[in-house]
């Protein structure tokens, strides 16, 4: 009966951008956000159109989890980076397949699936983006 | 078995995760020493999937490979099959993720989709599928996968090679791929060598009935009607994949089918990763695609217990080597590696049970 720890249906209304990186665009300012804003927080524009973002970019920033929000247990000591997009939108994100101490600021980084949080033996596993060292 | 239209490998992709175990290592756990097995299993580690990692982001890297070399969008794909025996979950697709994950069938999702279970060759029986359906011409292009998070019982036999990975193929129309399947041909009985229960966690297995009269019976048999078919004998193919649920008996079956080493090595790819299941096969065949000259004969035979076994025959075309360097290779997976000792592995593996796993606290 607790098999739902996470809400199904907004895991499920984020699956554009959780598993095809489909960001907001600005028709008028150009500015992109991930996930999708419904007003530009650059120009207030509420002009909005959905876009795939590019699956490359490098860590801005990173901080490492050690004490992780319950269902993210599991995953501990994990990276957590700001990221920036080949086409400059930032997106905030986990890292995976890297350990904490390789991490650095500049680092290229790419886009994968992976499972981010798994509702116990009964419930949903939910996957999103992820980003990995680039692979070549 | 001849399609009305000929069809094709449009485009290939692998995924190994880069975590592996030396199977010392394994031994290490249950106290055993590796040099008494070392001889009868040929592989010397294994991959093992991240902590993150599953079926279906296994098939999605493998998949999102296969579409950079057939240089497709996904919109174009009209059938979405995964074959692996560790589903994520036991009810819901896997493909369902794989296709909107891939935004295959385009923006209203119009494509087929399901999740094949046939042990070690649900991912041959996923081609199989596609072979009818693009062959009649119902669809021009779709993706089967093989990809699997193997399980094997801990202090098992099976504990040395069951591994994660998986591949996927892009096929279509002959004249818009880059390797030719001229004919396959599937043979199954009813031989019980190896299952897993509803609800088991470890698969079961008969130990040396694995062998003969399941593993090489099939895939003897399965290789000999499809020369007899098309009339050619071992020396007309210049690679043999077999599946390989360990480093020994591919190059087995292979010999005593005439096959030359020489012939079987590029494809043999468990002994550095280990067994990959609905993978194996398939991983094997991209290996030798990814080297593959145009001109080239590739027999290729799966083998899943229960039994049964996937045979094909491709003839590899010009323009593979155009699409070959799309996309990272099976050996640049196969070389990315780091390992892990058996206590990582056995998180990774989820075997450690945490309290949340339980239940709500």
């Amino acid at each position: 009966m607790w098999a739902y720890w996470q809400s199904v249906p907004a895991h499920w209304r984020e699956l554009p951008a959780r598993y095809r990186l489909e960001g907001g665009r600005c028709r008028d300012c150009g500015h992109r956000t991930l996930p999708e804003e419904r007003v530009c927080p650059v120009c207030g524009s509420k002009n909005i159109e959905r876009v795939a973002l590019p699956r490359r970019g490098k860590v801005v920033n990173y901080s490492v989890i050690w004490n992780a929000p319950r269902g993210y247990e599991y995953y501990t000591p994990y990276v957590v980076a700001l990221i920036e997009l080949e086409d400059g939108t930032r997106v905030f994100s986990q890292l995976t397949d890297v350990h904490p101490e390789e991490v650095k600021e500049g680092m290229e980084v790419e886009m994968v699936i992976r499972k981010t949080r798994v509702s116990g033996e009964s419930g949903l596993i939910a996957y999103s983006y992820k980003f990995r060292p680039v692979l070549r | 078995m001849r399609a009305n239209r000929k069809v094709g490998i449009v485009g290939w992709g692998v995924y190994v995760p880069k975590w592996r175990i030396k199977s010392e290592e394994l031994a290490r756990g249950w106290g055993r020493d590796w040099n008494r097995y070392a001889a009868g299993i040929m592989v010397e580690e294994k991959s093992v999937p991240g902590i993150d990692e599953d079926t279906f982001t296994i098939a999605y890297e493998a998949s999102i490979n296969a579409l950079k070399r057939a240089r497709i969008d996904a919109s174009l794909l009209r059938a979405v099959y995964v074959g692996t025996e560790s589903k994520p979950y036991a009810v819901k697709t896997t493909a369902t993720m794989l296709i909107d994950a891939l935004g295959a069938g385009g923006e209203g999702r119009l494509t087929t989709g399901a999740d094949y279970e046939f042990a070690c060759k649900a991912g041959t029986e996923a081609i199989q599928s596609i072979l009818g359906l693009v062959g009649s011409g119902m669809i021009d292009y779709g993706l089967a996968v093989g990809a699997d998070t193997a399980q094997g019982a801990p202090g098992d036999a099976l504990e040395y090679t069951a591994s994660a990975g998986g591949a996927a193929y892009i096929l279509g129309p002959a004249d818009r791929s880059v390797a030719v399947i001229e004919a396959s041909l599937s043979h199954v009985t009813d031989t019980p060598d190896f299952w897993r229960r509803q609800h088991e966690r470890y698969p079961a297995h008969t130990r040396a009935f694995t062998g003969e009269p399941a593993y090489f019976k099939h895939i003897m048999t399965a290789a000999r009607e499809l020369m007899s078919l098309m009339g050619t004998t071992p020396e007309d193919y210049d690679y043999a994949i077999f599946h390989q649920p360990n480093g020994k008996f591919p190059l087995r079956v292979g010999t005593r089918l005439g096959f030359t080493p020489d012939k079987i090595k590029p494809g043999l790819i468990t002994p550095y990763i280990g067994n990959t299941y609905s993978g194996s096969a398939l991983v094997g065949l991209a290996a030798v695609l990814d080297q593959a000259k145009p001109g080239q004969k590739i027999l290729v035979v799966s083998f899943g217990s229960g039994a049964g076994s996937d045979a094909f025959h491709i003839e590899v075309k010009e323009g593979i080597e155009e699409v070959q360097g799309l996309a990272p290779k099976t050996m640049d997976y196969v070389s990315r590696k780091e390992y892990v000792d058996y206590t990582t592995y056995a998180r990774y593996r989820r075997m450690i049970r945490m309290l949340h796993d339980f239940s709500a606290y």
